[in-house]
Formats: C-alpha cells, sequence, structure tokens
C-alpha cells in the first residue's frame, strides 16, 4: 500500500464502522415513523422512550444486574489473577486453561450448559440465574486484564514486603490493591458493558418475571424496525462511549 | 506463616469452588445430556444412548454445519483481508492521532453487537439507505435483496466481528522490529518479499488470535441469521437454540453443541501450538 492510499483505505474503514451507528442516531431525531426521508428535527422517540414504563422496568433490572456482577465478578476475577501470579499451586495450569477455555468456548454452549444446571437443581429462571450466569462470564476478563497488570510489576516489592515482616493478606491490602485499582477499575466496567450487552446467555437463563433490557430489544427489534429502539440505541451508545472512555483513561494513567 | 496459608487458601478456594460448580460442573452436564434421551415429558430421561450422536449425522443437519463453517470462514477470510491492511497502517503509525484512532476502534468492540446488528437493517432493508441511494442517483430501478438472505448474514457478521481481528493484530504489529525490515531491505528484499519471509511470519499469532477471535462467534452468535437472514439462513447457533427453546429436544441440542465443540476445540488446539510459550497468548 502507497503512501497516497493508506488514509484513504483506513477513512474507508472507519466509515464502515460509524456510518450504521451515525445513521441510527440520524434517524432517531426523524419525525416520521416508516420514512427514510427527513421529516424535520424531533423529539418525539425519545419522548415516547421515556414514557414507556416496561422498559424503563427491564433497563433498572439490567443496571442492576451489571452492578452486582461486575462487583462480584471483579472481587472473584481479582482474587483469581493474584493467586496465578504469586503461588504455584496444585492445578495452576488447570485454572489458568479453563480460563482461558471459558473465553473462548462459545457462549451458546455456556448459555445451555447453565440452563442445564439450572434445571437439574430446580433453580426457578430468572434474577438469581442471569447474576450467576453473568458473573461466571465476566469473570474470566477480569483474570485477564488483572493478570496483564501484574505482569509489569516489580516482582522485588513482594520480597522487600516480605523480608520487612508483612504477611499476605497485608501485602495485599497495602501493596496489591493500590497499585491494582485501575486494572480491577478497568475489569469492572469492562464486566458491567458485558453485562448490559449480553444477549446469548441471557436469552437461555432468563425468565419471565425478570426483564432485562437486552432481551427486551432483541423481542422489540424482532417485531420491526421502530424509531423508538432508535432512540433507546442512541443513548446506549452514548453511555458506552462515555465509559469506554472513562476506562481507557483509567488504563493509561500510571500510579 | 498461618496469615499466610489463611489468605492463600481462602482466595483459592473461593475461586475454584466458583469455576467448579458454574463451569466444569455445567459443562460436564451437557456431555451427559447429549448421551440420554428425551420425550414429551421429560425434557432429559434415561436410558443412555448415543442416538442423538448419531442423528446429527443426518443430512439436514451436517448441510447446516457445512453452510456455518464456510460463512464464518468466508467472514474470518474477509475480516483478515480488510483488517491486516487496517491493523497495519494504524500500528505503524507516528501521528500524535494514533491513540484517538486506537480509541475508535474500540469504541464498535465494546459497543452492543445487537445494536449494530440493528442498524445494519436500516442500511440493507429494500427501502434502506443503499438501495435508497442507488435508485435515486438512477443506478438501479428495483431494490437490490440486501436483506434477508446470506449475503445480509455475512455483512452482519463482518460488521460485528472486523475489531475482533484489529485489535490482537494491531497489538502482534506494534511489537515488530523495524530493523528486521530495514535489514531485509537492506539486504535486497523487494517489498513482497519482506512482506512473506519477514513481516508475515512475525505477525502469524496476531493473524491466527484474530481468526479465532472472529470464526468462534461467527459460528454461533444466533440473533444476527435470526434479524437479517431469511428462513434458510439457519446456522449452527440456531440450530441448538431451535433445539433448546422451540423443539425441547434438549439431548440432541447437547449433542450438536458437542459435536460443535469438538470441531472448534481442534482449532484451539492449532492456535495453542502456534503460540507455545509465547506471550502473545493473552489475547485481549
Amino acid at each position: 500500500m502507497t503512501r497516497a492510499t493508506s488514509p484513504f483505505y483506513v477513512t474507508l474503514i472507519y466509515l464502515f464502522f460509524y456510518i450504521p451507528i451515525i445513521v441510527l442516531i440520524a434517524y432517531s431525531f426523524n419525525n416520521a415513523q416508516y420514512s427514510l426521508l427527513w421529516h424535520g428535527f424531533s423529539l418525539r422517540w425519545y419522548q415516547e422512550l421515556f414514557t414507556d414504563a416496561d422498559l424503563w422496568v427491564s433497563v433498572w433490572h439490567s443496571l442492576l444486574l451489571g452492578v452486582l456482577s461486575a462487583t462480584i465478578a471483579t472481587a472473584l476475577g481479582g482474587l483469581a489473577a493474584v493467586s496465578l501470579y504469586r503461588y504455584k499451586f496444585f492445578g495452576r495450569n488447570f485454572l489458568y486453561a479453563l480460563i482461558f477455555i471459558l473465553i473462548l468456548s462459545p457462549e451458546i454452549v455456556m448459555g445451555i450448559s447453565m440452563l442445564i444446571l439450572f434445571n437439574l437443581i430446580n433453580v426457578r429462571l430468572g434474577f438469581w440465574t442471569l447474576l450467576f450466569a453473568h458473573i461466571t462470564f465476566c469473570m474470566p476478563f477480569v483474570v485477564v486484564t488483572v493478570y496483564s497488570r501484574m505482569v509489569s510489576f516489580d516482582k522485588y516489592i513482594f520480597e522487600a514486603a516480605k523480608d520487612l515482616g508483612a504477611t499476605d493478606g497485608v501485602i495485599f491490602n497495602k501493596i496489591i490493591l493500590p497499585l491494582l485499582w485501575p486494572a480491577l477499575l478497568a475489569g469492572w466496567l469492562l464486566s458491567f458493558t458485558l453485562s448490559l450487552d449480553d444477549v446469548i446467555t441471557s436469552y437461555f437463563v432468563a425468565g419471565p418475571d425478570f426483564e432485562i433490557l437486552p432481551l427486551k430489544i432483541y423481542s422489540m427489534v424482532r417485531l420491526g424496525v421502530k424509531p423508538e429502539i432508535n432512540a433507546l440505541c442512541s443513548v446506549m451508545f452514548i453511555v458506552t462511549l462515555l465509559m469506554v472512555m472513562l476506562s481507557q483513561f483509567m488504563l493509561r494513567k500510571k500510579p | 506463616m498461618k496469615n499466610d496459608s489463611t489468605f492463600k487458601l481462602f482466595s483459592l478456594s473461593i475461586v475454584w469452588v466458583w469455576l467448579l460448580f458454574f463451569s466444569l460442573v455445567p459443562y460436564g452436564l451437557v456431555i451427559i445430556a447429549s448421551l440420554l434421551s428425551h420425550s414429551e415429558n421429560n425434557l432429559i430421561q434415561l436410558p443412555f444412548t448415543i442416538k442423538n450422536y448419531i442423528d446429527v449425522n443426518n443430512i439436514i443437519y451436517l448441510r447446516i454445519l457445512e453452510k456455518s463453517f464456510y460463512l464464518a470462514g468466508l467472514c474470518t477470510l474477509i475480516c483478515l483481508v480488510l483488517g491486516y491492511p487496517f491493523a497495519y497502517i494504524i500500528a505503524r503509525m507516528k501521528s500524535s492521532f494514533k491513540g484517538l484512532l486506537i480509541l475508535l476502534i474500540i469504541i464498535p468492540f465494546w459497543t452492543s453487537s445487537l445494536i449494530r446488528t440493528y442498524s445494519m437493517i436500516a442500511i440493507l432493508k429494500s427501502k434502506g439507505i443503499i438501495n435508497s441511494f442507488l435508485m435515486g442517483i438512477g443506478l438501479i430501478h428495483t431494490p437490490l435483496p440486501l436483506i434477508f438472505n446470506n449475503t445480509a448474514v455475512l455483512i452482519g457478521l463482518v460488521y460485528n466481528l472486523l475489531p475482533f481481528m484489529v485489535l490482537p493484530l494491531l497489538t502482534n504489529i506494534e511489537r515488530l522490529d523495524n530493523r528486521l525490515i530495514d535489514a531485509a531491505r537492506d539486504l535486497g528484499a523487494n517489498r513482497l518479499t519482506t512482506f512473506r519471509k519477514i513481516i508475515l511470519p512475525l505477525t502469524m499469532p496476531g493473524i491466527i488470535a484474530g481468526c479465532i477471535l472472529v470464526f468462534l462467534p461467527a459460528m454461533t452468535i444466533f440473533y444476527i441469521p435470526d434479524l437479517l437472514g431469511g428462513a434458510k439462513s439457519v446456522l449452527a447457533g440456531n440450530l441448538i437454540q431451535n433445539q433448546f427453546l422451540i423443539s425441547q429436544n434438549w439431548p440432541f441440542g447437547s449433542a450438536i453443541s458437542i459435536v460443535l465443540a469438538l470441531l472448534l476445540a481442534m482449532l484451539l488446539l492449532i492456535y495453542w501450538k502456534s503460540t507455545r510459550g509465547k506471550k502473545e497468548r493473552d489475547l485481549l
């Protein structure tokens, strides 16, 4: 590729990435139900969106689920990453491989495996099944984020702390946590986004009592294109955009 | 020293218990379920049988698996061809915009893929952007059939999965040592030879990681064929989904998943071998 064509090519790919999103946002302001022609600027669809009570219940459910599963997944994933980094123990390679497999295994397999498990132990599908499933698929991503951060640590810090009489608990509280918090926060944000966006696993473990946003959008989208969904998707895109920028900021900032 | 082992024991046991109960046990259950029978009254029941695996070996299901592999493979190839030059240009850029450009790749990677698939409908449908534009300038008179077929599924898959190809490639190409390329050029290699003998082998881990990250989800994201495809666009993911939630034949659905997982595991094994002992294994 020559010097002249490469900016052109890069621009084309970015257009491919962003044109659908821009179109979506533009049409959310269009004052027409079905037409693709511009009928003037309108906030009508946003008004309809903000008065749809059912939808807001599912938004609240998704946020609750996202915060809880991201928090628990970050705690578990953080402990797993610290253990993998600090200790030699029986089954360490197995644990490493298991986390790797969890990241790469198709989501649909995790969905059906959880469905079979919950069916076997007779748990009613709903909030708890979603929570357990979301924690499980978020955790490996936290482990990877935190572990790759720990690899850049100076190992002598731990030796120095040990020489000065610190126990593992003290090392964890006084050294590991302060150094790791940007990675933990990035892991939390990644988990939160994954949980908020998940369709496939949730599809299998969700019940009728606890409706969440992605599944609600999925059922709305299957019925056809509605400008109200354009408005909803635009709001979600802006929220994700802010979260990505926040997490990038957290990761870049060196302690 | 007692405190040390308490902390170690605490963190290890909580992690192990969770993973055992919520990933190893359920995955084991899928294997067991695939070997059981199914009836009108029970989702899963005894006796043990290998009937489900014999049923997978049916021309209808094999066709669907074959088509899934074909579409996923084609999608991976298109992502690689589009993504490699793109990642290469961005990775070797010295501009101060580079950080921003990388952030612009990460944003679609993090945005809900359902939403991005939905936005494709507005572009591809018969009165959508592309058709309206082409008819507006008088290039075509009837709308092109861009949606509710395999082409739409392919476009949707590429659009959704391209960032998964670009990001590992970007990390890999950024680590490329410039001196090796300069040395090759000094020794008289032309651009093509330099690419073939130096750049390509060194970026192979990134290529393989990207291909895996695209190929695996492409097989099973069932909502893309569901939204963009037509009645004939059933892929492996849709097949499993149907067995679980519509036909209610869990053992057969499990058997299809196991067959699929084994096929995909073979691909992963190749990846594992090719990056043995290298840092590139950390995909994200």
